[in-house]
């Protein structure tokens, strides 16, 4: 396998030029639906910033908006011409066609200004499928998979479109905890090795504090940015480390805040968990 | 460390791969043939006793011997397969073209939002009429023809493969939509890439209803409207009801529902054979 790729990387003070930049931009769906209100946020290159807040914060209207499946009501939204992939919950394969053919879909997407043969793209689709480990299943049908395995295909997939930005909306929250584990650590060293902006969406505060370069809060209903944390901690992080935790109870304890300031007065119980939306 | 990942990774993947044993071929045709045959079985053995009852007298109502040992000496003669080969040409025109009519109708109407508004309950509404409907105007417009017939063929089977598509269309995830979208693809790519592929099984199930639709319009049809000098299968049926011939009329009854089950069997294993390429295959043992 590739020699182990450790090294810090560069620090980004010496430019912090955006990949995305979203400026005030609201959301409101039917008539009076406010979804998000006045969101600001930028992504930098190379940045991995995670978003999390609790259910009905926005976060999946706002990488919608990003991707372009979806217009905000007012604001502006810049990608900086940047391609843009996106990664759902679901793997949302093609189910009519094998692994690889899913993957020389994208690329022949991608390229159809420039040709490439069919052999070039089954070429480059192997390839995509061994960065994600999964060099012999290429000749399968996505059922044929676990899930984690599809995920790691539409990463792959992801990957075929050789996007600037990736969008992730909560890519791994369908997955048992060790091969979340698993798929963390890729991610980060494809993310490394690829220089990608990643905005990434969950509702698991390890999860994002593991990930992140940036940790956004978003309040809920409707959603807007209330607190930014900067994640200093040196990678390789580990989910279970003392340092992901403490910093992640804190984070918790701001959340809870958020969603406590949702709770009827008197009948509900207070403290209902708010890590799982 | 990435190799360690990678081997955690391949160990993973490898327990949640659940290996599928697969039954040897015989074994599945005979788990397939035995219910079908102890239900033949089953119905020759009540029509035998309804015979035997003597509710009936035997010229009317033949036993399953008699009927059988009739459709045993037509299997011997030209004239039967003339008549098969007849009516098998107008099926398979009459499907032709109603797959044909059903797949560009069907393709407009899933597409083109006005004229879903205008046709779509119309279509729907098609569906309902009995085929037998249609043809004294089938008969005005082209007299005793087999055009006559092709005509009330198509219109009974084009409306379900028009439906099975449309439904097809209606019924494609969302989430996939979403992922060509982000893919790239727009409209026409997105409609041959995405909507299409995922509207087969919809209108897989609108091709073999209306085939079922086809061949009862079909039979409707050669009992109808008989052409001089050509025998079909239905023009065997009303000679043998003119002759009070009894065994020949049940022999070609089985012929006519023996056709039927086998074109509807092909459908059903081409579904099964999608089903199981998409993983959609949720039997259980």
């Amino acid at each position: 396998m590739t020699a182990p790729t450790q090294e810090l990387r560069p620090s980004r003070a010496d430019g912090h030029e955006p990949a995305v930049r979203l400026d005030a931009v609201s959301k409101v769906y039917g008539r009076d639906l406010l979804a998000l209100d006045r969101v600001s946020l930028s992504v930098d290159k190379g940045e991995f910033v995670c978003l999390l807040g609790a259910s009905g914060c926005g976060k999946s209207t706002m990488l919608n908006l990003v991707a372009g499946l979806d217009r905000p009501t007012a604001g502006e939204i810049d990608t900086k011409g940047g391609r843009i992939a996106m990664m759902f919950q679901e793997p949302a394969l093609f189910p009519w066609l094998t692994v690889s053919a899913n993957i020389e879909l994208a690329l022949r997407v991608k390229s159809s200004t420039r040709s490439t043969t069919k052999k070039e793209r089954r070429e480059r689709a192997t390839e995509l499928l061994e960065i994600v480990h999964l060099g012999g299943f290429g000749a399968k049908r996505p059922h044929e998979l676990s899930g984690g395995m599809r995920q790691r295909v539409a990463l792959a997939r992801a990957l075929a479109q050789d996007a600037d930005v990736l969008l992730m909306d909560e890519p791994f929250g369908a997955l048992d905890a060790m091969t979340r584990d698993l798929l963390h650590d890729e991610l980060e060293r494809i993310w490394r090795e690829r220089e990608l902006s990643v905005l990434f969406v969950t509702h698991n505060v390890r999860e994002a504090v593991r990930l992140g370069d940036r940790v956004v809060l978003l309040s809920s209903r409707p959603g807007t940015v209330i607190e930014e944390f900067p994640i200093t901690l040196p990678r390789p992080r580990r989910t279970d480390s003392g340092e992901v935790a403490e910093l992640a109870s804190t984070i918790t304890a701001r959340l809870r805040e958020e969603v406590l300031r949702h709770a009827k007065p008197a009948k509900r119980p207070v403290g209902a968990g708010a890590e799982h939306g | 460390m990435t190799t360690d990942i990678s081997q955690q990774i391949a160990g993973l993947d490898a327990l949640e791969l659940t290996s599928r044993e697969q039954r040897g071929l015989p074994s599945r045709i005979w788990a397939r043939v035995w219910p079908m045959l102890s239900a033949i079985i089953l119905v020759l053995v009540i029509w035998e006793l309804v015979v035997l009852s003597g509710w009936r007298p035997e010229y009317v109502l033949p036993g399953p011997i008699t009927v059988l040992g009739d459709l045993w000496n037509r299997l011997g003669d030209g004239d039967f397969y003339n008549a098969v080969a007849v009516t098998m040409r107008r099926a398979i025109t009459g499907f032709a073209v109603a797959v044909l009519v059903g797949l560009v109708v069907g393709a407009a109407v899933s597409r083109v939002r006005p004229l879903r508004a205008a046709f779509g309950s119309l279509i729907t509404g098609l569906q309902t009429m009995p085929s037998i409907a249609w043809f004294p105007l089938a008969i005005l417009l082209f007299k005793l023809s087999e055009s006559a017939i092709l005509f009330v063929v198509v219109l009974g089977a084009a409306p379900s493969i028009a439906n099975g598509l449309i439904a097809g269309v209606d019924y494609t995830p969302p989430i996939l939509l979403r992922a060509g979208h982000i893919l790239g693809l727009r409209r026409l790519a997105l409609y041959r890439h995405v909507i299409l592929p995922a509207s087969l099984p919809s209108f897989l199930s609108g091709l073999k209803q209306g085939w079922a639709f086809a061949w009862r319009s079909l039979m409707a049809g050669e009992l109808l409207v008989i052409i001089a000098n050509q025998t079909s299968i239905g023009e065997q049926l009303d000679n043998a009801r003119e002759l009070s011939d009894a065994p020949g009329l049940l022999a070609t009854m089985i012929v006519i529902l023996v056709i039927g089950i086998v074109v509807d069997m092909c459908f059903g294993a081409a579904d099964n054979a999608l089903r199981r390429r998409w993983g959609l295959d949720q039997r259980v043992g």
